[in-house]
């Protein structure tokens, strides 16, 4: 078999540098697509995914409509470039399984009742992948969701905990990912402070999971700064050049 | 206790107030915390607190006019698209003076697919889709003019304080301006170079709604478009 | 998906007994319905078995063929979990392609057994890069009454232990299958413990009534040395991140309970 990976070196950094609990660089823009009711683009290291939401708006088929709330769909997708061997454009068991669980992730903090009868789409692009997709995917879908206007009880964030040579790491990379010994996504409502999706594969202690879980959701109160930030810049930018000032 | 200032850019879940205050438009209470529920300026009004939003879902309310789009002909009447996500019924009976025999080819002589009108919600609620009725004075079938899709959320900042905005683009761009509560507001102005003048504005309002000085800016935009051509 | 729609005297009924810590088929909180586990019950499959857990009652087979390698693993034999929610088994339940529900469910058990290393892969290879045995765990529900997960997974692990191979040699260059069985080699035994969410209180082995009034879902399977090889929420509620830690060590005790039902004690 191929040599072991190291993943920590002598000096306790990670493959690409990094210190155990810090974050990849991380660059969000919010309204970047015209047809959709909200859109929203995130890069996350070498991960790039892109988010539309339309709706609320009429549901076919009919016979689908729920009579007191939104019926929220969610399509996570991976474009056939987006992987090292391109991967067939048709749904994966991988693609189903992620795609129920972000719509899970995010429908708790939608007021879905305000829309009965309607559906709420939700399509993630992933187009290029290099870990951590399904909780970057799920950060971009919160800011689309709140760029279209949809009455929210909170944004969603997301980012995952890995284990590697031994040590918990925060926002796993491809490699991390693929020779790791432990994956947890979680995602997060930071103001109310609820878990709104969480999966686990690998192999953990309980103590370890238990400080893998404080690890993520103090990534996801990072990454949230840069998602308020994200969905204010475009007003604040114009406020600055219309009115000379700072906020 | 509130933790912004007025006017500050909000996130939806923030926490804008806690303590004894009234949860405004585009905020929910748990306890006795008021949170943001969309991005917007939050405001603080006596007890009040609110988010005037930048973006919202035009959800139709009794009594709104409304300005739509017909999207197909039945017996009974037409179904309207008011840039909603409910489609809007408006049927023979709130639309012709006369009374009419139940004939398609009757209806599409007098609005077709396609034609635009200018209308108000007479019923809604969760269980049916919107009623429209265009039998008032000042409503009817739109013969002329350009129409622009603006976010609902800012036509209170067109239309001013007591109209102040909208009459001064009326006055200023001297052309007819008709406000759809559903973000979808009719310029008719006697050229074309009006009605450009007129979207202009607008477009500048919708862009620049959550800065302040905004009426003066628009009128000195105006102005100064105006003087170029003298 | 369309939920069977609960009255709201019902959730009402289910919410208040739970406030007060019991449910209304008499449980307690952290207790299971009575399981039964039965192996052997399908001869032509190399392995099955059947539990029935309170009323859900859930059949895997596995079947051992032989075929071809992954190319990045060319020494491992291969395992694929599948899972089917045959119309018979509940009036949600539609005939067609694998609905999401089961299509997760798939891969949370698969997940339990893969992360586990429950079957040992290498000792599963006939020619290396060319032949391996492959193991295919088929999920057959065919009643619902709620928590498929729980039922599944032990039915999985069951069936894996009763897996006996049809064992093939290697004889000129050919692959020639001989009268002589051997069984699995299954080395861990992962176990899920699910959780339901109702009105903010955590209660085990959710019955279908709970699961159509709960908030949230969640699974963790355990393998033999107390170690998590597998977590699962679901539902389109949340969870605090007290609940979450509170579940994960109560499930700690509860898999090794289930645990002795598959493995002899």
């Amino acid at each position: 078999m191929n040599e072991k990976v190291k993943l920590i070196d002598e000096n306790g950094l990670r493959v690409d540098g990094r210190k155990p609990d810090e974050l990849r660089p991380i660059k969000m823009e919010v309204g970047v697509l015209s047809n959709a009711d909200g859109s929203a683009y995130i890069e996350q290291g070498k991960s790039k995914i892109l988010v539309a939401v339309y709706g609320p708006r009429e549901l076919h088929p009919r016979h689908l409509a729920l009579p007191d709330r939104a019926l929220l769909r969610c399509r996570y997708h991976m474009a056939p470039f987006s992987v090292e061997e391109r991967k067939s454009p048709a749904p994966s068991r991988r693609e189903i399984e992620l795609s129920k669980v972000i719509k899970e992730a995010l429908e708790p903090a939608i007021f879905l009742e305000r829309f009965p009868r309607t559906s709420i789409d939700v399509f993630i692009e992933v187009l290029q992948a290099d870990g951590g997709t399904r909780c970057a995917g799920t950060t971009a879908a919160a800011l689309a969701l709140a760029d279209a206007g949809i009455p929210m009880r909170d944004l969603v964030v997301a980012c995952a905990v890995g284990k590697v040579d031994g040590v918990l790491v925060l926002d796993l990379n491809d490699i991390e990912d693929k020779e790791g010994e432990a994956d947890v996504p979680v995602a997060y409502m930071p103001n109310l402070g609820f878990v709104s999706l969480l999966q686990m594969d690998g192999m953990l202690t309980v103590e370890e999971f238990e400080q893998a879980l404080n690890l993520a959701i103090k990534g996801c109160k990072q990454i949230y700064k840069l998602q308020k930030e994200a969905l204010k810049a475009k007003y604040l930018a114009i406020k600055e050049e219309v009115e000379g000032c700072l906020q | 206790m509130l933790y912004f200032e007025n006017r500050e850019i909000v996130t939806p879940g923030e926490l804008l107030a806690e303590g004894n205050y009234i949860a405004g438009n585009n905020t929910y209470k748990d306890g006795s915390k008021i949170y943001a529920s969309r991005l917007g300026l939050v405001e603080y009004e006596e007890h009040v607190v609110q988010v005037i939003a930048l973006n919202t879902v035009y959800i139709p309310s009794v009594g709104d006019q409304v300005i739509g789009k017909i999207e197909d002909v039945s017996i009974f009447g037409w179904t309207v698209d008011i840039n909603s996500p409910y489609k809007a019924i408006l049927r023979a009976t709130d639309a012709l003076n006369k009374p009419f025999k139940q004939q398609k080819d009757e209806l599409t002589s007098f609005l077709d697919i396609g034609d635009l009108i200018f209308a108000k919600i007479i019923a809604f609620d969760r269980t049916i889709d919107p009623i429209l009725t265009i039998k008032e004075p000042g409503l009817g079938k739109i013969t002329q003019g350009q129409l622009i899709k603006v976010p609902p959320a800012k036509i209170p900042r067109i239309i001013g304080r007591k109209a102040s905005m909208i009459n001064m683009l009326k006055r200023e761009t001297k052309c007819k301006i008709t406000v759809g509560q559903n973000g979808i507001v009719l310029i008719s102005g006697s050229s074309p170079e009006h009605e450009r003048l007129a979207i202009m504005a607008i477009e500048k309002i919708v862009r620049e709604a959550h800065t302040s000085g905004l009426t003066d800016r628009i009128a000195e935009m105006i102005r100064k478009e105006k003087g170029e051509k003298q | 998906m369309s939920s069977i729609m609960v009255s709201r005297i019902r959730k009402q009924q289910i919410a208040r007994l739970i406030a007060n810590g019991k449910r209304i088929d008499g449980r307690g909180i952290n207790e299971y319905r009575p399981i039964k586990v039965e192996t052997g019950i399908i001869e032509k499959a190399e392995g099955s078995a059947r539990v029935l857990l309170g009323r859900t009652e859930v059949v895997v087979g596995v079947k051992v063929q032989v075929g071809e390698p992954y190319s990045d693993r060319p020494n491992e034999g291969v395992f694929t979990v599948n899972s089917e929610f045959v119309p018979l088994a509940s009036p949600e339940f539609e005939a067609g392609p694998p609905s999401e529900e089961a299509i997760e469910l798939a891969r949370v058990v698969d997940r339990g057994i893969r992360e586990s290393e429950a079957i040992d892969l290498e000792k599963l290879c006939i020619i290396p890069g060319k032949k391996v045995y492959v193991i295919f765990v088929d999920i057959y529900v065919l009643n619902h009454d709620g928590n498929l997960i729980d039922a599944s997974a032990l039915a999985a692990l069951a069936a894996l232990i009763n897996t006996k191979i049809p064992v093939h040699v290697v004889e000129e260059g050919e692959v020639k299958k001989t009268n002589e069985y051997i069984p699995l080699p299954v080395r861990n035994f992962p176990v899920a413990v699910t959780f339901a969410s109702i009105n903010g209180r955590l209660v085990v082995d959710p019955w279908l009534d709970e699961e159509n009034v709960m908030n949230a879902r969640l699974t963790i399977t355990f393998e033999k040395d107390d170690k998590i090889c597998a977590i699962q929420k679901g539902g389109e509620g949340t969870l605090s991140p007290q609940q979450i830690i509170e579940a994960v060590r109560i499930a700690r005790e509860k898999a090794e309970e289930l645990r002795k039902l598959v493995v002899g004690g």
